[in-house]
Protein backbone atom coordinates (compact mmCIF):
# COMPACT_ATOMS: atom_id res chain seq x y z
CA UNK A 1 0.00 0.00 0.00
CA UNK A 2 1.44 3.55 -0.10
CA UNK A 3 1.01 6.28 2.24
CA UNK A 4 1.27 10.11 2.09
CA UNK A 5 3.16 11.86 4.88
CA UNK A 6 3.49 15.43 5.06
CA UNK A 7 5.92 17.31 7.64
CA UNK A 8 5.89 20.80 9.74
CA UNK A 9 7.72 22.53 6.47
CA UNK A 10 4.33 21.65 4.55
CA UNK A 11 6.14 19.15 2.04
CA UNK A 12 4.05 15.94 1.26
CA UNK A 13 5.73 12.77 0.07
CA UNK A 14 4.13 9.54 -0.62
CA UNK A 15 6.09 5.78 0.01
CA UNK A 16 5.39 2.23 -0.22
CA UNK A 17 4.80 -0.39 2.67
CA UNK A 18 4.91 -3.72 2.31
CA UNK A 19 3.81 -6.51 4.47
CA UNK A 20 4.33 -9.74 4.47
CA UNK A 21 1.92 -11.96 6.43
CA UNK A 22 3.18 -14.87 7.72
CA UNK A 23 2.33 -18.14 9.15
CA UNK A 24 2.62 -17.44 13.27
CA UNK A 25 6.00 -18.95 14.37
CA UNK A 26 7.43 -18.82 11.51
CA UNK A 27 10.73 -16.91 10.37
CA UNK A 28 10.01 -14.04 9.50
CA UNK A 29 12.65 -12.32 6.94
CA UNK A 30 11.75 -8.91 6.14
CA UNK A 31 11.70 -8.54 2.15
CA UNK A 32 14.76 -6.53 0.73
CA UNK A 33 12.59 -3.39 -0.70
CA UNK A 34 13.93 -0.28 -2.43
CA UNK A 35 14.27 3.07 0.07
CA UNK A 36 13.13 4.57 -3.52
CA UNK A 37 12.57 8.31 -3.95
CA UNK A 38 11.72 11.44 -1.46
CA UNK A 39 12.28 12.18 2.18
CA UNK A 40 9.89 9.33 2.82
CA UNK A 41 11.09 5.67 2.44
CA UNK A 42 9.44 2.73 1.63
CA UNK A 43 8.76 0.38 4.55
CA UNK A 44 8.78 -3.47 4.93
CA UNK A 45 7.09 -4.88 8.09
CA UNK A 46 6.24 -8.82 8.93
CA UNK A 47 2.77 -9.25 11.00
CA UNK A 48 1.22 -13.12 11.55
CA UNK A 49 -1.85 -14.08 10.39
CA UNK A 50 -4.92 -13.43 12.84
CA UNK A 51 -2.41 -10.49 14.21
CA UNK A 52 -2.15 -7.09 14.18
CA UNK A 53 0.49 -5.18 14.14
CA UNK A 54 2.02 -1.22 14.41
CA UNK A 55 3.78 0.11 11.19
CA UNK A 56 6.41 3.15 12.43
CA UNK A 57 6.67 4.26 9.19
CA UNK A 58 8.15 7.46 10.05
CA UNK A 59 11.21 5.51 11.55
CA UNK A 60 13.29 5.40 8.00
CA UNK A 61 11.93 8.71 6.90
CA UNK A 62 14.36 12.09 6.15
CA UNK A 63 11.73 13.68 8.30
CA UNK A 64 10.75 12.13 11.14
CA UNK A 65 8.59 13.03 13.90
CA UNK A 66 10.41 15.64 15.43
CA UNK A 67 9.92 17.66 12.44
CA UNK A 68 6.06 17.18 12.47
CA UNK A 69 6.42 13.63 10.21
CA UNK A 70 2.64 12.83 9.92
CA UNK A 71 0.88 10.08 7.46
CA UNK A 72 -2.27 12.13 6.08
CA UNK A 73 -3.28 9.33 3.51
CA UNK A 74 -3.46 5.83 2.82
CA UNK A 75 -3.53 4.86 -0.75
CA UNK A 76 -4.61 7.83 -1.77
CA UNK A 77 -7.84 7.98 1.26
CA UNK A 78 -7.24 10.55 4.21
CA UNK A 79 -6.42 9.10 7.72
CA UNK A 80 -7.05 11.35 10.91
CA UNK A 81 -5.89 9.56 14.40
CA UNK A 82 -8.36 6.78 15.61
CA UNK A 83 -9.41 6.59 11.85
CA UNK A 84 -9.24 3.49 9.30
CA UNK A 85 -8.74 2.98 5.57
CA UNK A 86 -9.83 -0.42 4.06
CA UNK A 87 -7.31 -1.55 1.89
CA UNK A 88 -7.45 -4.61 -0.35
CA UNK A 89 -5.33 -6.82 2.28
CA UNK A 90 -7.09 -5.83 5.16
CA UNK A 91 -7.74 -2.44 7.53
CA UNK A 92 -5.02 -0.08 8.01
CA UNK A 93 -5.48 2.21 11.50
CA UNK A 94 -4.33 5.15 12.81
CA UNK A 95 -3.86 5.09 16.39
CA UNK A 96 -4.86 8.30 18.08
CA UNK A 97 -0.52 9.46 18.36
CA UNK A 98 -0.75 8.77 14.64
CA UNK A 99 0.68 5.36 13.99
CA UNK A 100 -0.31 3.20 11.98
CA UNK A 101 -1.43 -0.54 12.34
CA UNK A 102 -2.26 -3.18 10.02
CA UNK A 103 -4.85 -6.17 10.83
CA UNK A 104 -4.46 -8.33 7.55
CA UNK A 105 -7.69 -9.69 6.14
CA UNK A 106 -8.75 -13.32 7.94
CA UNK A 107 -10.03 -14.93 5.36
CA UNK A 108 -11.96 -17.74 5.49
CA UNK A 109 -9.28 -19.72 7.47
CA UNK A 110 -10.05 -20.27 11.06
CA UNK A 111 -7.46 -19.15 13.67
CA UNK A 112 -6.46 -22.32 15.17
CA UNK A 113 -7.00 -22.19 19.20
CA UNK A 114 -10.70 -22.04 18.31
CA UNK A 115 -10.85 -25.41 16.33
CA UNK A 116 -7.15 -26.95 16.32
CA UNK A 117 -6.78 -29.57 13.69
CA UNK A 118 -6.80 -33.21 14.24
CA UNK A 119 -2.36 -33.52 14.05
CA UNK A 120 -2.21 -30.36 16.66
CA UNK A 121 -4.05 -32.35 18.88
CA UNK A 122 -2.33 -35.94 18.55
CA UNK A 123 0.52 -33.93 18.32
CA UNK A 124 -0.22 -32.17 21.92
CA UNK A 125 -1.54 -35.42 23.51
CA UNK A 126 1.62 -36.95 22.55
CA UNK A 127 3.50 -34.17 24.18
CA UNK A 128 1.48 -34.36 27.42
CA UNK A 129 1.62 -37.94 27.40
CA UNK A 130 5.47 -37.56 27.51
CA UNK A 131 6.20 -34.23 29.69
CA UNK A 132 2.93 -34.07 31.41
CA UNK A 133 0.75 -30.77 32.06
CA UNK A 134 1.84 -28.38 34.78
CA UNK A 135 4.15 -30.23 36.26
CA UNK A 136 2.04 -33.56 36.55
CA UNK A 137 2.57 -36.11 34.24
CA UNK A 138 -1.15 -37.21 32.32
CA UNK A 139 -1.29 -40.50 34.26
CA UNK A 140 -1.81 -38.47 37.05
CA UNK A 141 -4.27 -36.21 36.27
CA UNK A 142 -6.17 -38.97 35.12
CA UNK A 143 -5.77 -40.63 37.93
CA UNK A 144 -7.23 -37.88 40.09
CA UNK A 145 -10.37 -37.42 38.15
CA UNK A 146 -10.86 -41.13 38.35
CA UNK A 147 -10.44 -41.01 42.19
CA UNK A 148 -12.90 -38.18 42.08
CA UNK A 149 -15.60 -40.28 39.98
CA UNK A 150 -14.90 -43.09 41.93
CA UNK A 151 -15.23 -41.98 45.57
CA UNK A 152 -18.25 -39.55 44.54
CA UNK A 153 -20.27 -42.37 42.83
CA UNK A 154 -19.34 -44.91 46.03
CA UNK A 155 -20.47 -42.12 48.28
CA UNK A 156 -23.50 -41.46 45.95
CA UNK A 157 -24.74 -45.08 46.06
CA UNK A 158 -23.82 -45.56 49.76
CA UNK A 159 -26.25 -42.92 50.53
CA UNK A 160 -28.44 -43.53 47.25
CA UNK A 161 -29.42 -47.30 47.59
CA UNK A 162 -30.16 -47.16 51.63
CA UNK A 163 -32.36 -43.69 50.90
CA UNK A 164 -33.94 -45.35 47.84
CA UNK A 165 -34.81 -48.84 49.55
CA UNK A 166 -35.64 -46.94 52.21
CA UNK A 167 -38.21 -45.23 50.44
CA UNK A 168 -39.22 -47.78 48.61
CA UNK A 169 -40.21 -49.63 52.00
CA UNK A 170 -42.04 -47.12 54.32
CA UNK A 171 -44.55 -45.36 53.28
CA UNK A 172 -43.48 -42.92 55.95
CA UNK A 173 -40.14 -42.26 53.99
CA UNK A 174 -41.45 -41.73 50.65
CA UNK A 175 -44.17 -38.90 51.67
CA UNK A 176 -40.73 -36.96 53.20
CA UNK A 177 -38.44 -37.87 50.64
CA UNK A 178 -40.35 -38.34 47.36
CA UNK A 179 -40.36 -34.37 47.08
CA UNK A 180 -36.61 -33.39 47.63
CA UNK A 181 -35.67 -36.34 45.72
CA UNK A 182 -38.04 -35.79 42.63
CA UNK A 183 -37.23 -32.27 43.16
CA UNK A 184 -33.58 -32.40 42.70
CA UNK A 185 -33.29 -34.90 40.15
CA UNK A 186 -33.91 -33.28 36.95
CA UNK A 187 -31.67 -30.23 38.52
CA UNK A 188 -28.19 -30.35 36.07
CA UNK A 189 -25.36 -31.03 38.64
CA UNK A 190 -23.13 -28.30 36.65
CA UNK A 191 -26.34 -25.57 37.84
CA UNK A 192 -24.88 -26.92 41.56
CA UNK A 193 -21.41 -26.16 40.98
CA UNK A 194 -22.14 -22.18 42.23
CA UNK A 195 -23.47 -23.67 45.47
CA UNK A 196 -21.04 -25.96 45.69
CA UNK A 197 -18.06 -24.10 45.46
CA UNK A 198 -19.45 -21.39 48.09
CA UNK A 199 -20.18 -23.91 50.79
CA UNK A 200 -17.11 -26.79 49.59
CA UNK A 201 -14.70 -24.31 47.69
CA UNK A 202 -12.46 -25.18 44.67
CA UNK A 203 -10.51 -28.04 46.26
CA UNK A 204 -10.99 -31.90 46.34
CA UNK A 205 -14.10 -31.60 48.70
CA UNK A 206 -16.11 -29.84 46.01
CA UNK A 207 -15.42 -32.08 43.26
CA UNK A 208 -16.42 -34.83 45.09
CA UNK A 209 -19.78 -33.70 46.59
CA UNK A 210 -20.68 -32.52 43.07
CA UNK A 211 -20.50 -35.82 42.06
CA UNK A 212 -22.10 -37.36 44.99
CA UNK A 213 -25.18 -35.07 44.35
CA UNK A 214 -25.06 -36.38 40.78
CA UNK A 215 -24.96 -39.83 41.85
CA UNK A 216 -27.06 -39.57 44.71
CA UNK A 217 -31.05 -38.96 43.33
CA UNK A 218 -30.16 -41.73 40.33
CA UNK A 219 -29.25 -44.58 43.21
CA UNK A 220 -32.00 -43.44 45.02
CA UNK A 221 -34.54 -43.53 42.52
CA UNK A 222 -33.35 -47.28 41.26
CA UNK A 223 -33.25 -48.69 44.49
CA UNK A 224 -36.60 -47.28 45.12
CA UNK A 225 -37.85 -48.83 41.75
CA UNK A 226 -36.24 -52.13 42.39
CA UNK A 227 -38.11 -52.24 45.43
CA UNK A 228 -41.45 -51.13 44.30
CA UNK A 229 -40.93 -53.22 41.61
CA UNK A 230 -40.69 -56.91 43.55
CA UNK A 231 -43.82 -58.62 42.63
CA UNK A 232 -46.11 -58.61 45.73
CA UNK A 233 -46.48 -63.00 44.91
CA UNK A 234 -43.24 -63.51 45.73
CA UNK A 235 -43.14 -61.50 48.58
CA UNK A 236 -46.25 -63.70 49.58
CA UNK A 237 -44.77 -66.86 48.48
CA UNK A 238 -41.39 -65.95 50.99
CA UNK A 239 -43.68 -65.33 53.94
CA UNK A 240 -46.09 -68.73 53.71
CA UNK A 241 -43.08 -70.86 52.90
CA UNK A 242 -42.42 -69.00 56.22
CA UNK A 243 -39.52 -66.08 55.85
CA UNK A 244 -39.25 -63.86 58.73
CA UNK A 245 -39.11 -60.18 57.75
CA UNK A 246 -35.54 -59.91 57.49
CA UNK A 247 -34.89 -62.94 55.61
CA UNK A 248 -37.46 -61.68 53.06
CA UNK A 249 -35.49 -58.43 52.27
CA UNK A 250 -32.22 -60.62 52.17
CA UNK A 251 -33.53 -63.05 50.19
CA UNK A 252 -36.14 -61.31 48.22
CA UNK A 253 -36.28 -57.82 47.78
CA UNK A 254 -32.29 -56.89 47.71
CA UNK A 255 -32.06 -59.91 45.04
CA UNK A 256 -35.28 -58.74 42.95
CA UNK A 257 -34.27 -55.49 43.20
CA UNK A 258 -30.22 -55.69 41.45
CA UNK A 259 -30.97 -55.55 38.20
CA UNK A 260 -32.64 -51.87 38.88
CA UNK A 261 -29.71 -50.71 40.82
CA UNK A 262 -26.80 -52.11 38.23
CA UNK A 263 -28.98 -50.06 35.76
CA UNK A 264 -28.78 -47.01 38.02
CA UNK A 265 -25.49 -47.60 38.29
CA UNK A 266 -24.40 -47.40 34.99
CA UNK A 267 -26.29 -44.25 34.04
CA UNK A 268 -24.97 -42.50 37.82
CA UNK A 269 -21.44 -43.35 36.20
CA UNK A 270 -22.18 -41.93 32.97
CA UNK A 271 -23.63 -38.94 34.66
CA UNK A 272 -20.49 -38.85 37.08
CA UNK A 273 -17.74 -39.10 34.11
CA UNK A 274 -19.65 -36.33 32.22
CA UNK A 275 -19.17 -34.12 35.01
CA UNK A 276 -15.52 -34.60 35.75
CA UNK A 277 -14.63 -32.32 33.25
CA UNK A 278 -15.96 -29.06 35.20
CA UNK A 279 -14.38 -29.70 38.20
CA UNK A 280 -11.31 -30.06 36.87
CA UNK A 281 -11.75 -26.54 34.95
CA UNK A 282 -11.90 -24.98 38.61
CA UNK A 283 -8.00 -25.95 38.43
CA UNK A 284 -7.33 -24.23 35.53
CA UNK A 285 -9.58 -21.48 36.32
CA UNK A 286 -7.33 -21.47 39.72
CA UNK A 287 -4.20 -21.67 37.86
CA UNK A 288 -5.11 -19.05 35.82
CA UNK A 289 -6.12 -16.15 38.76
CA UNK B 1 -58.48 -80.94 66.90
CA UNK B 2 -57.72 -81.18 63.80
CA UNK B 3 -57.96 -79.66 60.35
CA UNK B 4 -59.15 -76.10 59.27
CA UNK B 5 -62.14 -74.50 60.18
CA UNK B 6 -63.39 -71.25 59.39
CA UNK B 7 -66.16 -69.46 60.77
CA UNK B 8 -68.78 -66.85 60.04
CA UNK B 9 -66.00 -64.91 57.89
CA UNK B 10 -66.64 -61.66 56.13
CA UNK B 11 -64.48 -59.35 54.40
CA UNK B 12 -65.26 -56.06 53.15
CA UNK B 13 -62.93 -53.54 51.61
CA UNK B 14 -63.52 -50.16 52.02
CA UNK B 15 -63.03 -47.94 48.86
CA UNK B 16 -61.95 -44.67 48.61
CA UNK B 17 -64.89 -43.15 47.60
CA UNK B 18 -66.19 -43.84 50.78
CA UNK B 19 -68.12 -46.98 49.27
CA UNK B 20 -67.22 -50.72 49.90
CA UNK B 21 -67.63 -53.86 48.59
CA UNK B 22 -68.76 -56.70 50.28
CA UNK B 23 -65.96 -59.20 49.24
CA UNK B 24 -67.03 -62.03 51.82
CA UNK B 25 -70.16 -62.74 53.87
CA UNK B 26 -70.74 -64.76 56.47
CA UNK B 27 -68.69 -67.42 54.86
CA UNK B 28 -68.19 -70.85 56.80
CA UNK B 29 -66.28 -74.19 56.07
CA UNK B 30 -65.08 -77.28 57.83
CA UNK B 31 -62.14 -78.98 56.58
CA UNK B 32 -61.21 -82.44 58.07
CA UNK B 33 -57.09 -83.04 57.84
CA UNK B 34 -56.56 -84.74 54.34
CA UNK B 35 -59.79 -83.52 52.48
CA UNK B 36 -59.04 -81.77 49.29
CA UNK B 37 -61.40 -78.90 48.46
CA UNK B 38 -62.13 -77.20 45.26
CA UNK B 39 -63.60 -73.21 45.14
CA UNK B 40 -65.69 -72.65 42.22
CA UNK B 41 -67.69 -69.75 41.54
CA UNK B 42 -67.76 -66.62 38.86
CA UNK B 43 -65.05 -63.60 38.84
CA UNK B 44 -65.65 -61.29 41.64
CA UNK B 45 -67.31 -63.94 43.95
CA UNK B 46 -64.25 -63.30 46.88
CA UNK B 47 -62.44 -67.12 46.17
CA UNK B 48 -58.96 -65.65 45.92
CA UNK B 49 -59.90 -63.10 48.89
CA UNK B 50 -61.08 -66.49 51.00
CA UNK B 51 -57.80 -67.88 50.01
CA UNK B 52 -55.79 -64.65 50.73
CA UNK B 53 -57.23 -64.82 54.52
CA UNK B 54 -56.80 -68.35 55.03
CA UNK B 55 -53.15 -67.67 53.86
CA UNK B 56 -53.14 -64.83 56.48
CA UNK B 57 -52.36 -62.21 53.67
CA UNK B 58 -55.53 -60.69 54.59
CA UNK B 59 -57.09 -59.85 58.16
CA UNK B 60 -60.92 -60.48 57.56
CA UNK B 61 -63.08 -58.01 59.03
CA UNK B 62 -65.22 -60.81 61.22
CA UNK B 63 -65.08 -64.02 61.48
CA UNK B 64 -61.95 -66.40 62.67
CA UNK B 65 -59.96 -69.30 60.96
CA UNK B 66 -58.98 -72.24 63.25
CA UNK B 67 -56.16 -74.31 62.14
CA UNK B 68 -55.35 -77.68 63.79
CA UNK B 69 -57.16 -75.84 67.01
CA UNK B 70 -55.18 -72.42 67.15
CA UNK B 71 -56.46 -69.32 65.54
CA UNK B 72 -54.61 -68.24 62.39
CA UNK B 73 -53.19 -64.52 62.52
CA UNK B 74 -50.60 -63.99 59.42
CA UNK B 75 -49.09 -65.74 57.08
CA UNK B 76 -47.19 -68.88 57.92
CA UNK B 77 -45.05 -72.23 57.22
CA UNK B 78 -48.11 -74.45 58.49
CA UNK B 79 -50.25 -72.77 55.25
CA UNK B 80 -47.91 -73.06 52.07
CA UNK B 81 -49.14 -71.78 48.98
CA UNK B 82 -48.93 -71.76 45.13
CA UNK B 83 -50.16 -69.41 42.91
CA UNK B 84 -50.81 -69.48 39.38
CA UNK B 85 -47.25 -67.74 38.40
CA UNK B 86 -44.54 -65.09 39.02
CA UNK B 87 -43.97 -66.21 42.69
CA UNK B 88 -40.63 -68.28 41.88
CA UNK B 89 -37.52 -66.73 42.59
CA UNK B 90 -35.94 -66.48 39.42
CA UNK B 91 -32.43 -65.47 41.26
CA UNK B 92 -32.49 -68.78 42.56
CA UNK B 93 -31.75 -72.49 40.98
CA UNK B 94 -34.81 -74.97 40.77
CA UNK B 95 -32.89 -76.62 43.58
CA UNK B 96 -32.75 -73.50 45.75
CA UNK B 97 -36.38 -72.87 45.11
CA UNK B 98 -37.41 -75.91 46.25
CA UNK B 99 -34.94 -75.53 49.62
CA UNK B 100 -36.45 -72.07 50.10
CA UNK B 101 -38.24 -73.38 53.31
CA UNK B 102 -36.12 -75.63 55.03
CA UNK B 103 -33.54 -73.08 54.86
CA UNK B 104 -35.14 -70.26 56.25
CA UNK B 105 -35.88 -72.48 59.18
CA UNK B 106 -32.05 -72.69 59.21
CA UNK B 107 -31.73 -75.92 58.32
CA UNK B 108 -28.47 -77.45 56.46
CA UNK B 109 -28.00 -79.51 53.41
CA UNK B 110 -28.02 -82.83 55.53
CA UNK B 111 -31.17 -82.22 56.98
CA UNK B 112 -33.09 -81.29 54.15
CA UNK B 113 -31.05 -82.53 50.97
CA UNK B 114 -32.76 -86.22 50.90
CA UNK B 115 -36.12 -84.52 51.44
CA UNK B 116 -35.71 -81.82 48.61
CA UNK B 117 -34.23 -84.57 46.08
CA UNK B 118 -36.51 -87.03 46.91
CA UNK B 119 -39.47 -84.44 46.33
CA UNK B 120 -37.76 -83.40 42.71
CA UNK B 121 -37.89 -87.04 42.09
CA UNK B 122 -41.79 -86.67 42.36
CA UNK B 123 -41.93 -84.15 40.43
CA UNK B 124 -40.20 -85.09 37.66
CA UNK B 125 -37.56 -82.29 37.85
CA UNK B 126 -34.24 -84.30 38.88
CA UNK B 127 -32.61 -83.51 36.02
CA UNK B 128 -33.57 -79.69 35.69
CA UNK B 129 -32.43 -78.91 39.53
CA UNK B 130 -29.42 -76.94 38.62
CA UNK B 131 -31.43 -75.02 36.00
CA UNK B 132 -32.56 -71.32 36.25
CA UNK B 133 -36.03 -70.52 36.78
CA UNK B 134 -36.37 -69.23 32.74
CA UNK B 135 -34.82 -71.92 31.35
CA UNK B 136 -38.19 -74.25 32.52
CA UNK B 137 -41.82 -74.77 30.75
CA UNK B 138 -44.44 -72.84 32.29
CA UNK B 139 -45.86 -76.58 33.50
CA UNK B 140 -42.17 -77.41 34.85
CA UNK B 141 -42.24 -74.22 36.87
CA UNK B 142 -45.54 -74.76 38.53
CA UNK B 143 -44.36 -78.41 39.36
CA UNK B 144 -41.04 -76.20 41.08
CA UNK B 145 -43.69 -74.30 42.90
CA UNK B 146 -45.83 -77.45 43.93
CA UNK B 147 -42.05 -79.12 44.83
CA UNK B 148 -41.06 -75.90 46.67
CA UNK B 149 -44.84 -75.77 49.03
CA UNK B 150 -44.28 -79.52 49.66
CA UNK B 151 -40.59 -79.19 51.37
CA UNK B 152 -42.07 -77.28 53.87
CA UNK B 153 -44.28 -79.91 54.76
CA UNK B 154 -47.20 -77.45 55.68
CA UNK B 155 -50.48 -78.55 57.08
CA UNK B 156 -52.44 -76.92 54.66
CA UNK B 157 -51.91 -76.40 50.80
CA UNK B 158 -53.41 -73.51 48.95
CA UNK B 159 -53.53 -73.73 45.49
CA UNK B 160 -54.67 -69.99 43.56
CA UNK B 161 -55.74 -71.01 40.35
CA UNK B 162 -52.60 -73.18 40.24
CA UNK B 163 -53.47 -74.62 36.60
CA UNK B 164 -54.29 -71.70 35.05
CA UNK B 165 -52.07 -70.39 32.74
CA UNK B 166 -50.84 -73.75 31.52
CA UNK B 167 -51.81 -75.40 28.32
CA UNK B 168 -54.54 -77.89 27.80
CA UNK B 169 -52.31 -80.68 27.96
CA UNK B 170 -50.07 -79.35 30.24
CA UNK B 171 -52.88 -79.23 32.49
CA UNK B 172 -53.91 -82.12 32.18
CA UNK B 173 -50.77 -84.15 33.42
CA UNK B 174 -50.56 -81.89 36.38
CA UNK B 175 -53.94 -82.36 37.42
CA UNK B 176 -52.82 -86.22 37.69
CA UNK B 177 -49.64 -84.74 39.54
CA UNK B 178 -51.95 -82.88 41.83
CA UNK B 179 -53.93 -85.63 42.71
CA UNK B 180 -50.76 -88.23 43.06
CA UNK B 181 -49.27 -85.33 46.06
CA UNK B 182 -52.79 -85.03 47.60
CA UNK B 183 -53.17 -89.30 48.24
CA UNK B 184 -48.73 -89.42 48.68
CA UNK B 185 -48.82 -86.58 51.30
CA UNK B 186 -52.19 -86.95 53.09
CA UNK B 187 -52.29 -82.84 52.83
CA UNK B 188 -55.33 -80.83 53.30
CA UNK B 189 -55.84 -78.79 50.08
CA UNK B 190 -57.66 -76.03 49.15
CA UNK B 191 -57.24 -75.27 45.10
CA UNK B 192 -59.27 -72.59 43.40
CA UNK B 193 -59.89 -72.70 39.38
CA UNK B 194 -62.37 -71.37 36.74
CA UNK B 195 -62.54 -74.20 35.11
CA UNK B 196 -65.36 -76.86 35.53
CA UNK B 197 -63.91 -79.58 34.92
CA UNK B 198 -61.00 -79.10 37.15
CA UNK B 199 -62.92 -78.64 40.07
CA UNK B 200 -64.94 -81.69 39.36
CA UNK B 201 -61.50 -84.00 38.97
CA UNK B 202 -59.61 -82.34 41.62
CA UNK B 203 -62.14 -81.78 44.33
CA UNK B 204 -63.30 -84.61 46.86
CA UNK B 205 -65.67 -81.51 48.09
CA UNK B 206 -66.82 -78.68 46.11
CA UNK B 207 -67.45 -75.45 47.03
CA UNK B 208 -69.55 -73.06 44.14
CA UNK B 209 -69.73 -69.70 45.33
CA UNK B 210 -71.82 -66.75 44.40
CA UNK B 211 -70.96 -63.25 43.77
CA UNK B 212 -72.05 -59.66 45.82
CA UNK B 213 -71.42 -60.52 48.19
CA UNK B 214 -69.22 -63.12 47.91
CA UNK B 215 -71.19 -66.44 50.04
CA UNK B 216 -71.34 -70.23 49.44
CA UNK B 217 -73.98 -70.75 47.12
CA UNK B 218 -73.56 -74.68 46.91
CA UNK B 219 -71.65 -77.87 48.24
CA UNK B 220 -71.14 -80.86 46.92
CA UNK B 221 -69.25 -84.56 48.05
CA UNK B 222 -68.00 -85.96 45.10
CA UNK B 223 -66.73 -89.36 44.00
CA UNK B 224 -63.89 -88.11 40.79
CA UNK B 225 -61.04 -87.31 43.16
CA UNK B 226 -60.37 -91.03 44.55
CA UNK B 227 -61.18 -92.49 41.22
CA UNK B 228 -58.93 -90.60 39.46
CA UNK B 229 -55.71 -90.65 41.96
CA UNK B 230 -53.86 -93.46 39.48
CA UNK B 231 -56.14 -93.78 37.07
CA UNK B 232 -56.36 -91.86 33.50
CA UNK B 233 -58.41 -88.85 33.76
CA UNK B 234 -59.51 -88.93 31.08
CA UNK B 235 -61.66 -92.23 31.90
CA UNK B 236 -62.98 -90.40 35.18
CA UNK B 237 -64.79 -88.25 32.76
CA UNK B 238 -66.46 -90.85 31.23
CA UNK B 239 -68.35 -91.45 34.12
CA UNK B 240 -71.87 -90.58 33.45
CA UNK B 241 -72.13 -88.39 37.15
CA UNK B 242 -69.42 -86.53 35.67
CA UNK B 243 -71.28 -84.82 32.50
CA UNK B 244 -74.24 -84.56 35.01
CA UNK B 245 -72.55 -82.47 37.46
CA UNK B 246 -70.56 -80.41 34.88
CA UNK B 247 -73.86 -79.28 33.39
CA UNK B 248 -75.84 -78.52 36.64
CA UNK B 249 -72.97 -76.29 38.24
CA UNK B 250 -72.66 -74.76 34.44
CA UNK B 251 -75.47 -73.24 34.30
CA UNK B 252 -75.29 -72.80 37.83
CA UNK B 253 -72.67 -70.50 37.00
CA UNK B 254 -73.89 -69.15 34.27
CA UNK B 255 -77.14 -67.84 36.08
CA UNK B 256 -74.79 -66.02 38.20
CA UNK B 257 -73.61 -63.96 35.77
CA UNK B 258 -76.20 -62.97 34.35
CA UNK B 259 -77.76 -62.09 37.05
CA UNK B 260 -74.71 -59.89 37.63
CA UNK B 261 -75.30 -58.65 34.32
CA UNK B 262 -78.87 -57.67 34.87
CA UNK B 263 -77.95 -56.42 37.90
CA UNK B 264 -75.41 -53.94 36.19
CA UNK B 265 -77.66 -52.81 33.62
CA UNK B 266 -80.32 -52.23 36.34
CA UNK B 267 -77.85 -50.10 37.94
CA UNK B 268 -77.35 -48.08 34.87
Amino acid sequence: MEYTASADDGSTDDATITVLVHRLGADDTLPEIDPGEGWAKNDAFAIGAWRSGLMRVDRNDEKGRDVGHQVIAVNGTPIAPGGQVQTEFGRVGMSPKGTLNFEPTKGWQMEPIWLPSPEAVMARLKDIASEGYRGSTLWQHLGFSLFRVVVGFALGALVGIPLGYAMGLSGWFRGWFDPIVEFMRPVPPLALIPLVIIWAGIGEAGKIILLFLAALWIMAIAARAGVSGVNITKVHAAYSLGASKFQIMRYVIVPNSLPEIFTGARVAMGVCWGRWSPPNWWRRKRAQA
Amino acid sequence: MSGLLIENLSMRFDLPNGGHVQALQDVSLDLAAGELLSVLGPSGCGKTTLLNIVAGFLAPTDGQITLNGHAVIGPDAERGMVFQQGALFEWMSVRENVSFGPRMKGQREQEYGQAVDHLLDIVGLQDFKEKAIYELSGGMQQRVALARCLANDPDVILMDKPLGALDALTREKMQSLVLKLWKETGKTIILITHSVEEALLLGERLLVMAPRPGRIHREYRLPFADLGVGQDLREVKKHPEFATRREEILGMIWDMEEEIMGRSEADQ
